[in-house]
């Protein structure tokens, strides 16, 4: 089985002023994988996501999504960012829409598509995402789990081939984190391309495909979940991991 | 009807109304659009936008309105082209003029309004926005403006209100407005209690229909305002 390649990172640098936060990060995931991302505070995990839909831009190296050179110029950002969803840690929902606004708000401003087409749509993902009684409320009135369903629904929208989730769970009170971890997991078996920055093991474990470990700009080790839980052999993910434990 | 005062009294006086009414109306759609212009160019990246931009703001919020008007009036159409200058007097100079200067000193005011309300929606709405595929145009459109005039309102309101007041100053430069006719009236008749009592209800009922109109958009811009009822 071949299997196609969606995002390319080769030998990626990116500076913040004198600070390199992203070293020589080449890396690939293919068509139907779930990537997890994990790393310490600041080794550059958000970043490396951000870069792919271009909220960050690059120092050098190449970066292809779809086989579209995200950075090169006369990239059209605006339609490329179509085809990739993005999932924010604060939900950064549209406080002043309806849920069901803020779902067929980018088919129908965006992608010119119809109303009733948009709506359809929306209340299909909302269903999906387990939420379709909320349609007419709004983000405000809504619990964290609850809004960061919504804002995978919305990310799901435009029908990306690859939705980015960056610490996705990370704001939430801890008996909200299952519902959205299911989700996602959902998605995941309905065989959706992500990659997750999280440090959700039980989530890594049970449908991610390769686990990456960031630390200080640099892909450390790219591994199956398996291997890096079990079997860690870079002290610093044993350090990591037993930080990581420590806390629960 | 001879009801307080007699007819041709409260014809003056609706006649006043009527002026401070129109004046009202035209200097604030005048200010209101400005006022979108400032904030624009004050959002450029050129530092000869800004600085003029602020020159303006400072100005109208320094110096009195009155003196603002009077500048208008006595002062620049000394500036003005001839032929602008003579269309000016043939056509009601004191009412165009004074209009031009309040809803200047408004614009000023409306502009900081607008801007405050636009410097209150969080980065992360923009970038939400960017990450649907939304154009900068389209961010500012759906997104940054709706929110930030829902934030202005109330502030904006305010302005209306004291837009509505401040044309009361006009005359001063001879607008045949409210003011002017109440003072007209109880010049002639001495009648000062009832005259500016009648013209203190009519103010009155101004403003409080400003109020009310303010109120409603408020509501109508609170997301959620119908859930609010059942929670
Ligand atoms: N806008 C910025 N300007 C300057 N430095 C930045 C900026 N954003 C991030 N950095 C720095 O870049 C590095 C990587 O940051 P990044 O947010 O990608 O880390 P992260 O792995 O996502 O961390 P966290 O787990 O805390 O979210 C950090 O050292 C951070 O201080
Ligand atoms: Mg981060």
């Amino acid at each position: 089985m071949t299997q196609s390649v969606i995002v390319r990172f080769d030998k990626v640098n990116k500076w913040y002023g004198q600070h390199q936060v992203l070293h020589d990060v080449s890396l690939e995931v293919k068509k139907g994988e779930v990537v997890v991302v994990c790393g310490p505070s600041g080794s550059g995990k958000s970043t490396l996501i951000r870069t792919i839909n271009a909220l960050e831009p690059i120092g050098n190296g190449s970066l292809t999504l779809d086989g579209i050179a995200v950075h090169a110029k006369g990239t059209d950002l605006n339609k490329l960012r179509q085809s990739v969803g993005f999932v924010f840690q604060q939900f950064n929902l549209f406080p002043h829409m309806s849920v069901l606004d803020n779902v067929t708000f980018a088919p129908i401003r965006i992608q010119k598509r119809s109303r009733a087409e948009a709506e359809t749509l929306a209340r299909d993902l909302l269903a999906r995402v387990g939420l379709a009684e909320k349609a007419g409320s709004f983000p405000g009135f809504l619990s964290g789990g609850q809004q960061q369903r919504v804002a995978i629904a919305r990310a799901l929208a435009l029908q990306p081939p690859v939705i980015l989730f960056d610490e996705p769970t990370s704001a939430l009170d801890p008996e909200m984190v299952g519902e959205v971890l299911q989700v996602m997991k959902a998605l995941a078996r309905d065989g959706m391309t992500m990659i997750c920055v999280t440090h959700e093991m039980g989530f890594a474990r049970e449908v991610g495909d390769r686990v990456i470990f960031m630390d200080q700009g640099r892909v450390v080790v790219d591994t199956t979940p398996d291997l890096f839980f079990d079997a860690p052999d870079h002290p610093r993910v044993k350090r990591f991991l037993s930080d990581v434990r420590g806390e629960h | 009807m001879n009801f307080l005062l007699p007819p041709d009294q409260w014809a003056m006086l609706f006649g006043g109304l009527r002026t401070t009414i129109l004046l009202f109306a035209i200097a604030w759609i005048g200010a209101f659009a400005l006022a979108l212009i400032l904030v624009i160019v004050r959002a450029t990246d050129y530092r000869v936008c800004r600085w003029s931009v602020d020159a303006f703001v400072a100005y109208h919020r320094n110096v009195p309105l009155l003196v603002q008007v009077m500048f208008w009036y006595f002062a620049m159409p000394e500036l003005l082209p001839e032929g602008i200058r003579f269309w000016l007097y043939d056509h009601n100079a004191e009412f165009c003029l004074a209009a031009i200067a309040l809803a200047l000193g408004s614009a000023a005011y409306q502009a900081e309004d607008i801007r405050s309300g636009l410097r209150a929606i969080p980065g992360t709405q923009f970038e939400a926005a960017r990450a649907l595929g939304c154009t900068y145009m389209e961010t500012m459109r759906f997104i940054v403006v709706p929110q930030a005039l829902r934030i202005s309102l109330p502030p904006l309101v305010g302005r209306a209100l004291l837009l509505f007041k401040n044309t009361s100053i006009a005359m001063a430069i001879g607008v045949a407005e409210l003011t002017y006719r109440t003072r007209e009236i109880e010049n002639l008749t001495f009648n000062t209690f009832t005259i500016f009592g009648i013209a203190t209800v009519l103010y009155l009922l101004g403003t409080f229909s400003l109020m009310a109109f303010g109120s409603w958009l408020e509501r109508r811009a609170t997301p959620g305002r119908k859930e609010r009822h059942h929670a």
